[in-house]
């Protein structure tokens, strides 16, 4: 089955790669440095990309607890080994013991429009 | 260029409701608007240039943005600038309107907010696109960010790295309720305790429900004027003297959170007005949270990073009491935050303190020197940040 050319080829690989357990970035191969999120052109030079995969472990660089909310959930701004900073959720029993600096490991689960996404839990 | 002198900024209008259930979002600025002429001792069919941003009615289809608010009020205009930057935007409109004036592209700028979000019971939602869109918001909105738990990562992490304390955020808090205890239009008058604050409702980890602003209906006005045009009325004349603004955004997941854009829009504004922090004598600062204003005194300079903690604690920022009286209305977190957009309010306020205007419990003594200062948007994330610095002649 061939999909249907659309503007989000711009994305795909990086929700093709949560299917599978893969958290995919982008490379600036200009600099060099990884960026998120994904985007065809370089945010730094406006140059050409290339998507690879990273090791999906990082650390929290910030975390806000949502206690009103049923059940209260955790976002988070997660800094990836290869050097950006993405938001995400922390996914823990403890969420009051979620905290900056901690180490945190991707895990997949299924986002709110079905496809997997990443979320991050501590090691 | 030296900007002061350029344009003078001769009418200033708050609306007095907070709640605005029998009037629409075009109402509301067709009050501001009148108010604000009123003020300045003109009318409506002076005005030649006009500016808003996305709060007017009709922003998006099927209105026709600012033309239907234009045609509503029943403008003729050679100028219109309707550039959005949410909370920001107003401060930015007195930056573009001086230019404007300066251009020769009109004579007499109105500037206009206006909102209704509590009597609408809306929330804030700065979350945009679906899921064909292929910029941010496919890796934001899944994971849930709203208003509230992006500024509780800035406070989180400022006590991270800072050691700063609830208690101290709280201080924040507790000098915009002493200000608010004197306007009769604030939506909390009641002075309140740091021990109130942190031992309100926790709401997104570390913001407790009294470090957040008020939801509230209303708006607010300026008219900004050629120099001509200024002298020939009886109001004092308050001069823009220096303007910044800058966009911070995400930069590819490279960003520092507590580095607003204030530090660029700041630095830019003292440059061009040829003033120090330390010259200023009153500062409106935007106040969507306690830690809004925290971060905002560090990175237009007030304090070191870091050092914000102790800057406010102890009345820090309570006029007559502090070193720096900040937001002498009760600000967003006591008084009003029409339309969830702070920077208009900001403005109204230091332009009372130049005239003498503001209540005399809170008024700054001579006050010839203020800054008003903006944020649209988040400052978790991406946002802008306008800064305006203002001198009495």
């Amino acid at each position: 089955m061939t999909a249907e050319a659309s503007p989000a080829d711009e994305i795909a690989m990086f929700f093709e790669g949560a299917e599978r357990g893969a958290l995919m970035l982008k490379r600036c191969i200009d600099t060099g440095k990884a960026f998120h999120y994904p985007r065809e052109r370089s945010p730094f030079t406006g140059g050409k990309t290339e998507w690879f995969e990273a090791t999906g472990k990082g650390s929290i660089y910030s975390c806000s607890l949502s206690h009103r909310a049923d059940p209260p959930y955790c976002l988070a701004y997660v800094k990836l080994d290869e050097g950006p900073i993405m938001m995400t959720n922390i996914v823990a029993d403890d969420l009051t013991a979620v905290a900056i600096g901690q180490r945190v490991q991707v895990t997949f689960q299924q986002g709110p429009d079905g496809r997997q996404i990443p979320f991050f839990t501590p090691e | 260029m030296s900007l002061k002198g350029q344009a003078y900024i001769v009418g200033a209008y708050e609306h007095p409701t907070r709640k605005a259930v029998d009037r629409s979002v075009a109402q509301l600025h067709a009050d501001v608007a009148i108010g604000a002429l009123e003020d300045a001792g003109l009318s409506l069919s002076d005005v030649d240039g006009y500016f808003c941003a996305g709060d007017i009615t009709g922003w998006s289809a099927p209105g026709t943005g600012p033309f239907s608010i234009v045609e509503y009020m029943g403008l003729n205009l050679r100028h219109l600038d309707s550039t959005e930057s949410w909370g920001s935007a107003y401060v930015n409109h007195v930056s573009h309107a001086v230019q404007a004036i300066a251009a020769g592209k009109c004579r007499v700028a109105l500037i206009t907010l206006a909102g209704r979000p509590r009597a609408e019971a809306t929330r804030p939602d700065l979350s945009q696109g679906s899921a064909n869109d292929t910029t941010e918001s496919p890796f934001e909105s899944p994971y849930r960010p709203v208003v509230t738990n992006m500024y509780g990562m800035v406070a989180k992490r400022h006590m991270y790295e800072y050691g700063t304390t609830s208690e101290q955020l709280a201080w924040v808090k507790v000098a915009a309720s002493h200000h608010a205890q004197h306007n009769p239009h604030a939506m909390l008058r009641n002075v309140v305790t740091v021990e109130d604050v942190i031992n309100s409702p926790m709401i997104t980890d570390p913001l407790h429900r009294l470090d957040c602003c008020v939801v509230s209906d209303g708006g607010g006005a300026l008219v900004v004027v050629h120099p001509d045009v200024a002298k020939s009325l009886k109001r004092p004349l308050v001069t823009p003297i220096g303007t910044g603004f800058s966009v911070r955004q995400l930069n590819g997941g490279y960003f520092d959170i507590l580095e607003s854009g204030g530090v660029k829009s700041g630095a830019e504004a003292f440059d061009e007005a040829g003033v120090t922090p330390d010259d200023i004598q009153y500062a409106s600062l935007y106040d969507s949270f306690t830690i809004t204003v925290m971060v905002q005194l560090e990175n237009l300079g007030f304090c070191k990073p870091g050092e914000s903690g102790k800057f406010v604690s102890d009345g820090g920022l309570i006029s007559g009491v502090g070193k720096l009286p900040v937001n002498t209305d009760g600000g967003g977190l006591c008084s009003n935050h029409p339309a969830n957009r702070g920077g208009m309010t900001k403005i109204i306020e230091a332009v009372r303190q130049l005239r003498g205007e503001a209540h005399p419990a809170v008024q700054v003594r001579d006050c010839a020197l203020a800054l008003a200062h903006g944020t649209g948007g988040q400052l978790g994330g991406r946002h802008g940040a306008s800064t305006l610095i203002l001198e009495r002649e």
